[in-house]
Protein backbone atom coordinates (compact mmCIF):
# COMPACT_ATOMS: atom_id res chain seq x y z
CA UNK A 1 0.00 0.00 0.00
CA UNK A 2 1.05 3.33 -0.92
CA UNK A 3 -0.24 6.69 0.96
CA UNK A 4 -0.42 10.02 -0.78
CA UNK A 5 -1.43 13.45 0.89
CA UNK A 6 -2.30 16.39 -0.87
CA UNK A 7 -1.70 19.61 0.49
CA UNK A 8 -0.27 22.70 0.99
CA UNK A 9 2.51 22.17 3.20
CA UNK A 10 3.17 25.99 3.83
CA UNK A 11 5.22 24.74 5.56
CA UNK A 12 5.21 20.94 6.13
CA UNK A 13 5.09 20.10 10.24
CA UNK A 14 5.65 17.05 12.49
CA UNK A 15 2.01 16.60 12.24
CA UNK A 16 2.37 15.96 9.03
CA UNK A 17 4.89 13.41 8.94
CA UNK A 18 2.83 11.97 12.30
CA UNK A 19 -0.25 11.73 10.00
CA UNK A 20 2.19 9.13 7.84
CA UNK A 21 3.20 6.96 11.11
CA UNK A 22 -0.12 6.80 12.55
CA UNK A 23 -1.77 5.38 9.43
CA UNK A 24 1.07 3.14 9.00
CA UNK A 25 0.48 2.19 12.69
CA UNK A 26 -3.16 1.13 11.65
CA UNK A 27 -2.69 -0.41 8.92
CA UNK A 28 -0.44 -2.78 9.45
CA UNK A 29 -2.47 -3.92 12.42
CA UNK A 30 -5.45 -4.80 10.23
CA UNK A 31 -3.10 -7.12 9.18
CA UNK A 32 -4.72 -6.50 5.33
CA UNK A 33 -1.65 -4.57 4.28
CA UNK A 34 2.08 -3.26 3.85
CA UNK A 35 2.58 -0.02 3.58
CA UNK A 36 5.40 0.65 1.53
CA UNK A 37 5.77 3.81 0.86
CA UNK A 38 4.61 7.49 1.60
CA UNK A 39 4.40 10.44 -0.79
CA UNK A 40 3.78 14.16 0.35
CA UNK A 41 2.40 16.27 -2.85
CA UNK A 42 2.72 20.02 -2.19
CA UNK A 43 -0.15 21.66 -4.05
CA UNK A 44 0.47 24.00 -7.03
CA UNK A 45 0.91 27.67 -6.64
CA UNK A 46 -1.90 28.06 -9.09
CA UNK A 47 -4.26 26.59 -6.13
CA UNK A 48 -4.67 30.59 -4.93
CA UNK A 49 -4.33 30.11 -1.23
CA UNK A 50 -3.98 32.62 0.78
CA UNK A 51 -0.22 32.94 1.88
CA UNK A 52 0.61 29.83 -0.20
CA UNK A 53 4.63 30.64 -0.47
CA UNK A 54 6.28 29.38 -4.02
CA UNK A 55 6.10 25.60 -4.20
CA UNK A 56 10.22 25.32 -4.54
CA UNK A 57 10.25 26.50 -1.25
CA UNK A 58 7.69 24.27 -0.33
CA UNK A 59 9.27 20.91 -2.04
CA UNK A 60 12.63 22.03 -0.58
CA UNK A 61 11.45 22.30 3.22
CA UNK A 62 9.80 19.20 3.03
CA UNK A 63 12.85 17.36 1.54
CA UNK A 64 14.45 18.70 4.15
CA UNK A 65 12.28 17.32 6.93
CA UNK A 66 11.83 13.94 5.58
CA UNK A 67 15.75 13.26 5.45
CA UNK A 68 15.16 10.85 8.28
CA UNK A 69 12.50 9.42 6.86
CA UNK A 70 12.99 6.20 5.26
CA UNK A 71 9.85 5.58 3.77
CA UNK A 72 8.21 9.00 3.10
CA UNK A 73 8.90 11.37 0.05
CA UNK A 74 7.79 14.35 -1.67
CA UNK A 75 6.53 14.30 -5.05
CA UNK A 76 7.44 17.48 -7.22
CA UNK A 77 5.11 16.34 -9.90
CA UNK A 78 1.88 18.29 -9.12
CA UNK A 79 3.64 21.27 -7.99
CA UNK A 80 5.60 21.36 -11.51
CA UNK A 81 2.67 20.97 -13.39
CA UNK A 82 0.85 24.17 -15.32
CA UNK A 83 -1.70 24.67 -13.35
CA UNK A 84 -3.86 23.54 -10.84
CA UNK A 85 -4.59 19.88 -10.84
CA UNK A 86 -7.09 18.32 -9.15
CA UNK A 87 -7.01 15.44 -6.53
CA UNK A 88 -8.52 12.41 -8.21
CA UNK A 89 -5.93 13.22 -11.01
CA UNK A 90 -3.27 13.62 -8.73
CA UNK A 91 -4.05 9.82 -7.62
CA UNK A 92 -4.58 8.69 -11.26
CA UNK A 93 -0.78 9.55 -11.99
CA UNK A 94 0.47 6.96 -9.45
CA UNK A 95 -1.42 4.81 -10.77
CA UNK A 96 -0.61 5.51 -14.50
CA UNK A 97 2.99 5.11 -13.11
CA UNK A 98 2.23 1.63 -12.09
CA UNK A 99 2.03 1.34 -16.15
CA UNK A 100 5.38 0.24 -15.63
CA UNK A 101 3.66 -2.96 -14.02
CA UNK A 102 1.84 -4.29 -17.54
CA UNK A 103 5.23 -3.49 -19.11
CA UNK A 104 6.86 -6.39 -16.40
CA UNK A 105 3.68 -8.31 -17.14
CA UNK A 106 4.45 -8.18 -20.78
CA UNK A 107 8.08 -7.93 -20.60
CA UNK A 108 9.71 -10.09 -17.87
CA UNK A 109 13.64 -10.04 -19.23
CA UNK A 110 14.71 -6.92 -17.25
CA UNK A 111 13.64 -4.90 -14.72
CA UNK A 112 14.41 -1.77 -13.61
CA UNK A 113 12.81 0.33 -10.80
CA UNK A 114 12.80 3.87 -9.32
CA UNK A 115 13.26 4.52 -5.46
CA UNK A 116 9.25 4.10 -4.48
CA UNK A 117 9.43 0.25 -4.57
CA UNK A 118 12.43 0.01 -2.69
CA UNK A 119 11.61 0.11 0.77
CA UNK A 120 8.55 -2.23 0.16
CA UNK A 121 8.30 -5.52 2.76
CA UNK A 122 7.49 -8.40 1.29
CA UNK A 123 7.80 -7.03 -2.35
CA UNK A 124 11.25 -5.55 -2.17
CA UNK A 125 12.78 -8.45 -2.12
CA UNK A 126 11.44 -10.03 -5.40
CA UNK A 127 12.55 -6.15 -6.50
CA UNK A 128 16.26 -5.21 -7.87
CA UNK A 129 17.93 -2.04 -7.05
CA UNK A 130 18.61 0.96 -9.91
CA UNK A 131 21.75 -0.32 -10.22
CA UNK A 132 21.52 -4.07 -10.91
CA UNK A 133 19.20 -5.70 -13.62
CA UNK A 134 18.77 -9.41 -13.94
CA UNK A 135 17.68 -11.68 -16.31
CA UNK A 136 13.63 -12.78 -15.06
CA UNK A 137 12.80 -15.35 -17.66
CA UNK A 138 13.27 -18.30 -15.54
CA UNK A 139 11.07 -16.59 -12.50
CA UNK A 140 7.38 -16.89 -12.81
CA UNK A 141 5.39 -14.01 -12.60
CA UNK A 142 3.82 -14.99 -9.44
CA UNK A 143 7.18 -14.59 -7.63
CA UNK A 144 7.81 -11.42 -9.16
CA UNK A 145 5.03 -9.71 -8.34
CA UNK A 146 2.53 -11.31 -5.85
CA UNK A 147 0.20 -7.87 -5.35
CA UNK A 148 -0.21 -5.13 -7.20
CA UNK A 149 0.13 -2.43 -4.42
CA UNK A 150 -2.84 -0.01 -3.71
CA UNK A 151 -2.74 3.76 -3.70
CA UNK A 152 -4.49 5.69 -1.00
CA UNK A 153 -5.33 9.33 0.11
CA UNK A 154 -4.00 10.51 3.47
CA UNK A 155 -6.05 13.12 5.51
CA UNK A 156 -7.07 14.45 8.33
CA UNK A 157 -10.80 14.46 9.55
CA UNK A 158 -11.66 17.95 8.26
CA UNK A 159 -10.78 17.06 4.35
CA UNK A 160 -13.38 14.32 4.74
CA UNK A 161 -15.45 17.69 5.44
CA UNK A 162 -14.33 19.44 2.61
CA UNK A 163 -16.14 17.07 0.23
CA UNK A 164 -19.45 19.35 1.80
CA UNK A 165 -18.19 23.04 0.39
CA UNK A 166 -19.88 24.27 -2.30
CA UNK A 167 -18.03 23.65 -5.59
CA UNK A 168 -15.14 22.33 -3.97
CA UNK A 169 -15.34 19.13 -5.73
CA UNK A 170 -17.05 17.28 -8.68
CA UNK A 171 -19.33 14.51 -7.45
CA UNK A 172 -17.94 11.86 -9.72
CA UNK A 173 -14.40 12.62 -8.47
CA UNK A 174 -15.11 11.94 -4.54
CA UNK A 175 -16.46 8.96 -6.00
CA UNK A 176 -13.90 7.86 -7.88
CA UNK A 177 -11.30 8.63 -4.50
CA UNK A 178 -13.48 6.30 -2.42
CA UNK A 179 -14.23 3.54 -4.52
CA UNK A 180 -10.89 3.08 -6.87
CA UNK A 181 -8.69 4.34 -4.52
CA UNK A 182 -9.81 4.78 -1.10
CA UNK A 183 -9.04 7.20 2.53
CA UNK A 184 -7.04 7.03 5.16
CA UNK A 185 -8.52 9.32 7.41
CA UNK A 186 -6.41 10.40 10.44
CA UNK A 187 -8.64 12.07 13.66
CA UNK A 188 -8.27 13.44 16.97
CA UNK A 189 -10.23 12.33 20.09
CA UNK A 190 -13.18 14.01 20.11
CA UNK A 191 -14.20 14.66 16.44
CA UNK A 192 -16.10 11.71 14.83
CA UNK A 193 -15.79 11.01 10.99
CA UNK A 194 -17.73 8.09 11.38
CA UNK A 195 -20.80 10.15 11.96
CA UNK A 196 -20.04 12.46 9.01
CA UNK A 197 -19.90 9.01 6.95
CA UNK A 198 -23.18 7.94 7.62
CA UNK A 199 -24.60 11.59 7.19
CA UNK A 200 -23.02 11.47 3.63
CA UNK A 201 -24.73 8.59 1.23
CA UNK A 202 -21.59 8.73 -1.05
CA UNK A 203 -19.17 7.96 1.63
CA UNK A 204 -21.25 5.75 3.19
CA UNK A 205 -21.63 2.88 -0.01
CA UNK A 206 -18.07 2.93 0.26
CA UNK A 207 -17.11 3.20 4.05
CA UNK A 208 -15.40 -0.08 4.02
CA UNK A 209 -13.25 1.39 1.45
CA UNK A 210 -12.56 4.03 4.18
CA UNK A 211 -10.40 3.89 7.17
CA UNK A 212 -10.28 5.67 10.29
CA UNK A 213 -7.40 6.09 12.62
CA UNK A 214 -7.52 7.59 16.04
CA UNK A 215 -4.86 10.31 16.55
CA UNK A 216 -3.95 9.22 20.30
CA UNK A 217 -1.90 12.47 20.85
CA UNK A 218 -3.63 15.70 21.16
CA UNK A 219 -1.56 17.04 18.54
CA UNK A 220 -2.27 19.70 16.45
CA UNK A 221 0.50 22.15 14.60
CA UNK A 222 -1.34 23.81 12.16
CA UNK A 223 0.66 25.25 9.72
CA UNK A 224 -1.54 28.71 9.68
CA UNK A 225 -0.11 29.18 13.22
CA UNK A 226 3.46 28.28 12.63
CA UNK A 227 3.52 31.14 10.24
CA UNK A 228 1.73 32.96 12.21
CA UNK A 229 4.36 32.72 15.06
CA UNK A 230 7.19 33.23 12.55
CA UNK A 231 5.83 36.16 11.69
CA UNK A 232 6.09 37.47 15.19
CA UNK A 233 9.46 35.93 15.66
CA UNK A 234 8.01 33.08 17.70
CA UNK A 235 10.03 29.96 18.44
CA UNK A 236 8.26 27.18 16.89
CA UNK A 237 11.35 24.80 17.38
CA UNK A 238 10.14 21.32 18.33
CA UNK A 239 7.09 21.67 16.02
CA UNK A 240 8.87 21.94 12.79
CA UNK A 241 11.99 20.03 11.78
CA UNK A 242 15.30 21.93 13.11
CA UNK A 243 16.32 21.99 9.18
CA UNK A 244 13.44 23.62 8.13
CA UNK A 245 13.59 26.59 10.46
CA UNK A 246 16.49 27.16 9.29
CA UNK A 247 16.03 27.09 5.85
CA UNK A 248 12.91 29.29 6.26
CA UNK A 249 15.47 32.08 8.22
CA UNK A 250 17.95 32.00 5.45
CA UNK A 251 15.37 32.45 2.57
CA UNK A 252 13.51 34.80 4.68
CA UNK A 253 10.20 32.62 3.64
CA UNK A 254 7.16 33.60 6.23
CA UNK A 255 6.63 37.12 6.18
CA UNK A 256 3.92 39.34 6.86
CA UNK A 257 4.15 40.14 3.32
CA UNK A 258 3.77 36.51 2.16
CA UNK A 259 0.82 35.72 4.60
CA UNK A 260 -1.06 38.23 2.29
CA UNK A 261 -0.30 37.30 -0.81
CA UNK A 262 -3.67 35.86 -3.03
CA UNK A 263 -5.51 37.62 -0.39
CA UNK A 264 -9.21 38.34 -1.85
CA UNK A 265 -8.62 35.68 -4.35
CA UNK A 266 -11.03 32.66 -4.82
CA UNK A 267 -9.35 28.77 -4.60
CA UNK A 268 -8.99 27.98 -8.50
CA UNK A 269 -11.10 24.89 -7.76
CA UNK A 270 -14.03 26.95 -7.10
CA UNK A 271 -13.06 29.13 -10.10
CA UNK A 272 -13.11 26.39 -12.03
CA UNK A 273 -16.02 24.46 -10.87
CA UNK B 1 16.38 52.00 29.92
CA UNK B 2 15.61 49.83 32.48
CA UNK B 3 18.20 46.52 32.25
CA UNK B 4 16.20 43.34 31.71
CA UNK B 5 16.01 40.83 34.81
CA UNK B 6 18.36 37.90 33.67
CA UNK B 7 15.96 34.82 34.37
CA UNK B 8 16.66 30.87 34.74
CA UNK B 9 13.80 28.53 34.16
CA UNK B 10 13.80 25.27 36.02
CA UNK B 11 11.01 22.18 34.77
CA UNK B 12 11.47 19.37 37.42
CA UNK B 13 10.05 16.55 36.67
CA UNK B 14 10.20 12.50 35.66
CA UNK B 15 11.48 13.30 31.90
CA UNK B 16 10.44 9.66 31.38
CA UNK B 17 11.31 10.03 28.46
CA UNK B 18 11.65 13.74 27.92
CA UNK B 19 9.56 14.30 24.91
CA UNK B 20 9.03 17.58 22.12
CA UNK B 21 6.50 18.83 24.24
CA UNK B 22 8.64 19.38 27.57
CA UNK B 23 11.22 21.02 24.92
CA UNK B 24 7.94 23.30 23.90
CA UNK B 25 7.24 24.36 27.66
CA UNK B 26 10.50 26.49 27.65
CA UNK B 27 10.60 27.89 24.01
CA UNK B 28 7.21 29.02 24.99
CA UNK B 29 7.86 30.65 28.31
CA UNK B 30 10.87 32.30 27.11
CA UNK B 31 9.09 34.07 24.43
CA UNK B 32 6.44 35.29 26.82
CA UNK B 33 8.58 36.34 29.32
CA UNK B 34 10.63 38.41 26.82
CA UNK B 35 7.35 39.88 25.55
CA UNK B 36 6.63 41.34 29.27
CA UNK B 37 9.76 43.18 28.46
CA UNK B 38 11.07 42.76 31.91
CA UNK B 39 13.25 39.79 31.76
CA UNK B 40 15.87 38.04 29.83
CA UNK B 41 15.91 34.57 29.58
CA UNK B 42 19.62 33.40 30.32
CA UNK B 43 19.40 29.71 30.89
CA UNK B 44 16.80 26.58 31.00
CA UNK B 45 17.39 23.80 33.41
CA UNK B 46 15.69 20.52 33.47
CA UNK B 47 15.91 18.72 36.40
CA UNK B 48 15.23 14.48 35.86
CA UNK B 49 13.65 14.05 39.39
CA UNK B 50 15.50 10.73 41.77
CA UNK B 51 14.78 7.31 41.25
CA UNK B 52 13.41 7.59 45.04
CA UNK B 53 10.88 9.53 43.92
CA UNK B 54 9.23 5.74 43.30
CA UNK B 55 6.48 7.04 40.50
CA UNK B 56 4.87 3.88 38.54
CA UNK B 57 6.80 2.94 35.25
CA UNK B 58 9.93 5.07 36.09
CA UNK B 59 13.48 3.99 34.69
CA UNK B 60 16.37 4.81 35.95
CA UNK B 61 17.63 8.18 35.94
CA UNK B 62 21.51 7.28 34.05
CA UNK B 63 18.82 6.57 31.00
CA UNK B 64 16.69 9.58 31.56
CA UNK B 65 19.34 11.87 32.19
CA UNK B 66 21.48 10.42 29.15
CA UNK B 67 18.40 10.87 26.79
CA UNK B 68 17.54 14.35 27.40
CA UNK B 69 21.01 15.02 26.68
CA UNK B 70 20.44 13.76 23.26
CA UNK B 71 17.37 15.68 22.76
CA UNK B 72 19.15 18.84 24.03
CA UNK B 73 21.85 18.88 21.65
CA UNK B 74 20.34 21.03 19.68
CA UNK B 75 19.71 23.76 21.78
CA UNK B 76 21.67 26.66 22.71
CA UNK B 77 20.27 27.68 25.86
CA UNK B 78 18.43 24.53 27.35
CA UNK B 79 20.70 21.88 29.17
CA UNK B 80 19.85 19.02 31.94
CA UNK B 81 21.39 18.71 35.25
CA UNK B 82 22.10 15.50 36.69
CA UNK B 83 21.72 17.28 40.67
CA UNK B 84 18.77 16.61 41.83
CA UNK B 85 19.05 12.88 40.05
CA UNK B 86 22.26 11.95 41.82
CA UNK B 87 21.04 13.22 45.85
CA UNK B 88 20.62 9.91 48.20
CA UNK B 89 16.93 10.41 48.04
CA UNK B 90 14.02 12.10 46.85
CA UNK B 91 14.80 15.87 47.29
CA UNK B 92 11.92 18.28 47.39
CA UNK B 93 11.25 20.82 44.52
CA UNK B 94 11.76 23.58 47.17
CA UNK B 95 15.42 22.46 47.97
CA UNK B 96 16.25 21.66 44.27
CA UNK B 97 15.24 25.30 43.48
CA UNK B 98 17.69 26.99 46.17
CA UNK B 99 20.45 24.62 44.92
CA UNK B 100 20.33 25.39 41.29
CA UNK B 101 19.59 29.27 42.30
CA UNK B 102 22.67 29.43 44.84
CA UNK B 103 24.24 28.31 42.04
CA UNK B 104 23.48 30.72 39.67
CA UNK B 105 24.44 33.33 42.21
CA UNK B 106 27.59 31.97 43.23
CA UNK B 107 28.15 31.97 39.14
CA UNK B 108 26.73 35.66 39.35
CA UNK B 109 29.12 36.96 42.10
CA UNK B 110 32.43 35.56 40.68
CA UNK B 111 31.72 36.70 36.98
CA UNK B 112 30.90 40.69 38.86
CA UNK B 113 34.36 39.79 40.89
CA UNK B 114 35.95 39.29 37.43
CA UNK B 115 34.44 42.12 35.34
CA UNK B 116 35.13 44.19 38.29
CA UNK B 117 38.61 43.09 38.38
CA UNK B 118 39.42 43.58 34.77
CA UNK B 119 37.96 47.11 34.91
CA UNK B 120 40.41 48.64 37.27
CA UNK B 121 42.74 46.85 35.41
CA UNK B 122 41.67 48.92 32.11
CA UNK B 123 41.06 52.01 34.55
CA UNK B 124 44.57 52.00 35.48
CA UNK B 125 46.16 51.34 31.72
CA UNK B 126 43.74 54.67 30.98
CA UNK B 127 41.11 52.09 29.14
CA UNK B 128 37.80 53.22 28.57
CA UNK B 129 34.96 52.10 31.23
CA UNK B 130 32.12 50.43 30.30
CA UNK B 131 29.38 50.28 32.53
CA UNK B 132 27.69 47.16 33.42
CA UNK B 133 24.39 47.47 35.09
CA UNK B 134 24.38 43.92 36.42
CA UNK B 135 21.30 42.76 37.64
CA UNK B 136 20.26 39.75 40.26
CA UNK B 137 19.40 36.89 38.64
CA UNK B 138 15.94 35.16 39.01
CA UNK B 139 14.78 31.06 39.10
CA UNK B 140 11.35 30.27 38.39
CA UNK B 141 9.83 27.33 37.93
CA UNK B 142 8.50 26.18 34.95
CA UNK B 143 5.76 23.88 34.77
CA UNK B 144 2.41 22.73 33.07
CA UNK B 145 -0.90 23.84 33.85
CA UNK B 146 -1.65 20.37 35.96
CA UNK B 147 1.18 20.91 38.00
CA UNK B 148 -0.66 24.00 39.87
CA UNK B 149 -3.52 21.84 40.80
CA UNK B 150 -1.33 19.07 42.58
CA UNK B 151 -1.12 21.81 45.53
CA UNK B 152 -3.97 20.90 46.21
CA UNK B 153 -3.09 16.58 46.88
CA UNK B 154 -3.19 16.06 50.33
CA UNK B 155 0.16 15.30 51.44
CA UNK B 156 1.59 15.82 48.46
CA UNK B 157 3.32 19.82 49.44
CA UNK B 158 4.31 21.45 52.64
CA UNK B 159 2.17 24.26 52.64
CA UNK B 160 5.16 26.23 53.50
CA UNK B 161 6.71 25.11 50.43
CA UNK B 162 4.21 26.22 48.33
CA UNK B 163 4.56 29.18 49.74
CA UNK B 164 8.10 29.74 49.08
CA UNK B 165 7.86 29.02 45.62
CA UNK B 166 5.77 30.83 45.09
CA UNK B 167 6.91 33.96 47.38
CA UNK B 168 11.16 33.53 46.83
CA UNK B 169 11.15 31.91 42.97
CA UNK B 170 7.81 32.42 41.27
CA UNK B 171 5.97 29.86 38.94
CA UNK B 172 5.89 30.06 35.07
CA UNK B 173 2.90 27.89 34.31
CA UNK B 174 1.97 26.87 30.70
CA UNK B 175 -1.33 25.98 30.19
CA UNK B 176 -3.05 24.84 26.56
CA UNK B 177 -5.97 26.62 25.32
CA UNK B 178 -9.67 25.50 27.09
CA UNK B 179 -7.80 25.09 30.26
CA UNK B 180 -8.21 28.09 32.92
CA UNK B 181 -5.07 28.05 35.51
CA UNK B 182 -6.29 31.73 36.67
CA UNK B 183 -9.49 30.59 38.32
CA UNK B 184 -7.32 27.79 40.42
CA UNK B 185 -5.34 30.48 41.28
CA UNK B 186 -7.95 32.63 42.16
CA UNK B 187 -9.72 30.02 44.67
CA UNK B 188 -5.95 29.51 46.24
CA UNK B 189 -5.64 31.89 49.36
CA UNK B 190 -1.83 31.59 49.22
CA UNK B 191 -1.54 31.39 44.86
CA UNK B 192 -3.57 34.41 44.71
CA UNK B 193 -1.60 36.48 47.18
CA UNK B 194 1.66 36.06 44.89
CA UNK B 195 -0.24 36.21 41.25
CA UNK B 196 1.86 38.87 40.63
CA UNK B 197 5.07 36.05 40.55
CA UNK B 198 2.99 33.50 38.75
CA UNK B 199 3.10 34.06 35.00
CA UNK B 200 0.65 32.04 32.92
CA UNK B 201 1.88 30.98 29.41
CA UNK B 202 -0.89 30.12 26.57
CA UNK B 203 0.10 26.88 24.71
CA UNK B 204 -0.84 28.22 21.37
CA UNK B 205 -0.65 24.89 19.68
CA UNK B 206 -3.02 21.76 20.86
CA UNK B 207 0.55 19.93 21.50
CA UNK B 208 -0.12 17.45 24.34
CA UNK B 209 2.59 14.68 24.03
CA UNK B 210 1.80 12.79 27.21
CA UNK B 211 5.37 10.50 28.44
CA UNK B 212 2.74 8.13 29.20
CA UNK B 213 1.30 7.72 26.07
CA UNK B 214 4.94 7.78 24.57
CA UNK B 215 5.58 4.62 27.00
CA UNK B 216 2.23 2.96 26.03
CA UNK B 217 3.43 3.25 21.92
CA UNK B 218 7.27 2.19 22.61
CA UNK B 219 5.95 -1.33 24.42
CA UNK B 220 3.49 -1.51 21.53
CA UNK B 221 5.98 -1.32 18.69
CA UNK B 222 3.82 1.56 17.76
CA UNK B 223 5.78 4.44 16.10
CA UNK B 224 6.52 8.36 18.09
CA UNK B 225 8.70 9.52 15.59
CA UNK B 226 8.32 13.48 15.50
CA UNK B 227 7.23 13.41 19.21
CA UNK B 228 10.11 12.82 20.43
CA UNK B 229 13.57 13.26 19.20
CA UNK B 230 15.46 10.55 17.01
CA UNK B 231 18.05 10.38 19.16
CA UNK B 232 16.37 9.75 21.77
CA UNK B 233 14.29 6.59 19.73
CA UNK B 234 17.52 5.22 18.72
CA UNK B 235 18.90 5.67 22.22
CA UNK B 236 15.37 3.58 23.20
CA UNK B 237 15.68 0.47 20.87
CA UNK B 238 19.23 0.41 21.69
CA UNK B 239 18.92 -0.08 25.21
CA UNK B 240 15.77 -1.21 25.07
CA UNK B 241 14.37 0.81 28.24
CA UNK B 242 10.79 1.21 27.73
CA UNK B 243 8.95 -2.64 28.16
CA UNK B 244 6.29 -3.84 29.81
CA UNK B 245 8.48 -4.81 32.78
CA UNK B 246 9.60 -1.44 33.25
CA UNK B 247 5.99 0.04 33.24
CA UNK B 248 5.70 -2.32 36.46
CA UNK B 249 8.35 -0.57 38.49
CA UNK B 250 6.98 0.65 41.58
CA UNK B 251 3.68 -0.42 40.83
CA UNK B 252 1.60 -0.49 43.99
CA UNK B 253 4.25 1.83 45.97
CA UNK B 254 3.44 5.13 47.37
CA UNK B 255 5.09 7.92 45.83
CA UNK B 256 8.26 8.90 47.97
CA UNK B 257 6.86 12.57 49.01
CA UNK B 258 3.64 10.58 50.41
CA UNK B 259 5.30 8.47 52.33
CA UNK B 260 7.38 11.33 54.14
CA UNK B 261 4.59 13.47 54.69
CA UNK B 262 2.43 10.94 56.12
CA UNK B 263 4.50 10.17 59.13
CA UNK B 264 4.64 14.11 60.04
CA UNK B 265 0.53 14.55 59.20
CA UNK B 266 -0.56 11.17 61.18
CA UNK B 267 1.67 12.04 64.87
CA UNK B 268 -1.25 10.65 66.61
CA UNK B 269 -0.77 6.75 65.15
CA UNK B 270 -0.35 4.65 67.41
Amino acid sequence: LILLACGSFNPITNMHMRLFELARDHLHQTGQYQVIEGIVSPVNDDYGKKGLVSAGHRIAMAKLALETSDWIRVDPWESEQETWTETVKVLRRYVVRGVRREEILGIMNSMVYTEPLQNSGIITGMFLSRKKKTNLENLSFSLVFPVLPELKLLCGADFLQTFRTPNLWKEEHIKEIVEKFGLVCVSRAGSDPAQYIRESDLLAEFQHNIFLVKEWIQNEISATQIRYALCRGLSVKYLIPDSVISYIAHHNIYTEESERKNEGDLLQPLKLH
